[in-house]
């Protein structure tokens, strides 16, 4: 017998189930509870950059809307530099760049405001184009899934992207990139997330 | 000189598959195509920092947090405890652990829950907290009922709490739910059989912990978790650019 090996295990999944905004958004569960709750304000008001609106809807494999989904959003601020001891640099006072969202229970619309985040290093000393990390649960979901915002309004960075270059079709790159559009003068990004289906969404596992 | 760099592959045959039919749900939410596997970058090595301004020590005591003043919620005290760790063994200090449950009569406190079992006044249902330097944490709370759902006509759901835990990266996210050892409806319930492997599942049990009661007061339970574990790299398979 060769001697063994001493690693644990990582602890299994399960789903958040349909109540996760008790636990991570009570005040959408319909109660106030805490002094505060976390991730409300993902750049905070230093940030630099374009201050943009990303909204979206998650739809399941019959195309309709996830009502009772919660995404949570990673991102780096407009330097490329994630608020971290290993993101690259620093960032402003009161950016975290970490978001929770959830959707309208009645439309499963949502939507958060933040700044754009600038291009970061990648492996090898690549550039990522600017993107933002995305992390989906709710009830049916076994385990979260890992996805990427990317903007449609950076062609060039885009096509040099490491990640969107790893897959290898072509056409359902195009399920990563977020729909460019104006509203009262303020940059919106349109980001519909398909968990299943025709043009179902690009997931990861990171 | 050794340096952290990229985390373990994440083992998906311990964790569910997407699609698990017996739980309904899944079907039509789970996606079709294969994940595609990213080696990391610094968009999945660096995650969020949370500190003790975030949060109160009082969000920890699910008995109180939500409880008028002189009265406590119903049903068997307990304390939830246990250390936060990877893979390697090793503690994860000051992150974030959030918990929600069903109250002592199987009923959550949402707009969404209609079950016939009461509401208690006292109880909201959620807690959080940050683990200590050795990666320990704590909550005080009532054992949550057991409650039935609509997947077949007659399921129930174990007695459980659901846990939300960051580690230091985004790629370590993790959402899991404790069961309690001795319930006879583990084995029953389309969730947990959607873990496909039996030694997984037990993971996911908080062993009765006596050592750790408060006599006359506090029944306890132990329920650690593991996180990703991360390489200690040369140099020459570092994660470069980062
Ligand atoms: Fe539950």
């Amino acid at each position: 017998m060769p001697q063994k090996l001493h690693y644990l295990a990582e602890t299994p999944s399960q789903t958040a189930g349909p109540y996760v905004h008790i636990g991570l958004a009570p005040g959408a569960a319909g109660f106030d509870i805490y002094r505060q709750e976390l991730g409300w304000d993902i750049a905070g008001p230093d940030a630099k950059g374009e201050r943009i609106r990303v909204e979206g809807i998650v739809m399941d494999g019959t195309g309709s809307p996830v009502k009772d989904v919660m995404l949570e959003v990673w991102q780096a601020n407009a330097d490329g530099f994630y608020a971290h001891p290993e993101g690259g640099g620093d960032v402003e006072d009161g950016f975290s760049g970490w978001g929770r969202v959830i959707t309208d229970f009645e439309t499963g619309e949502w939507g958060f405001d933040t700044v754009k985040p600038g291009p970061t290093t990648g492996r090898d000393s690549t550039r990522q184009a600017p993107h933002l990390n995305f992390w989906i649960v709710a009830r049916g979901i076994n385990i979260g899934l890992n996805t990427r915002l990317y903007f449609e309004d950076e062609p060039e960075a885009n096509a040099k992207d490491p990640v969107l270059n790893l897959i290898e079709w072509e056409r359902r790159r195009a399920t990563l990139l977020a729909k460019k559009s104006e509203r009262d003068g303020k940059t919106v990004y349109r980001f519909d997330i398909k968990l299943q289906g025709e043009d179902e969404t690009v997931f990861f596992d990171v | 000189m050794l340096k952290p760099g990229e985390f373990y592959q994440r083992n998906r045959e311990r964790h569910p598959p997407a699609l698990t039919r017996d739980y309904k749900t899944s079907v039509s939410r789970s996606p079709q195509y294969s994940l595609i596997s990213l080696q990391n970058s610094v968009s999945e090595t660096t995650g969020p920092v949370f500190g003790h301004n975030d949060i109160d020590p009082m969000d920890r005591d699910l008995i109180y947090n939500y409880a008028q003043s002189g009265e406590s919620a119903i049903g068997e005290r307990i304390i939830l405890h246990g250390r936060i760790l990877d893979e390697n063994a090793r503690p994860i200090p000051n992150t974030l652990v959030e918990i929600w449950q069903a109250n002592a009569g199987g009923r959550y406190r949402h707009k969404k829950d209609t079950y016939l079992a009461p509401i208690d006044p006292n109880f909201g249902g959620c807690g959080r907290t940050l683990t200590d330097e050795n990666g320990y944490y704590y909550f005080r709370t009532v054992k949550p009922g057991a409650y039935p759902w609509r997947n077949w006509v007659n399921n129930w759901r174990p007695a459980h709490v659901h846990m939300s835990i960051f580690g230091t990266a985004f790629c370590q996210r993790l959402i899991t739910q404790c069961y309690f050892e001795g319930d006879p409806l583990i084995p029953e319930c389309p969730i947990v059989k959607t873990i496909p492997d039996p030694e997984a599942i037990e993971q996911l049990i908080a062993k009765l912990d006596m050592n750790a009661t408060i006599p006359l007061d506090t029944i306890a339970y132990k329920f650690d978790v593991v996180l990703r574990g991360r390489r200690s790299t040369l140099f020459e398979n570092r994660l470069e650019g980062n």
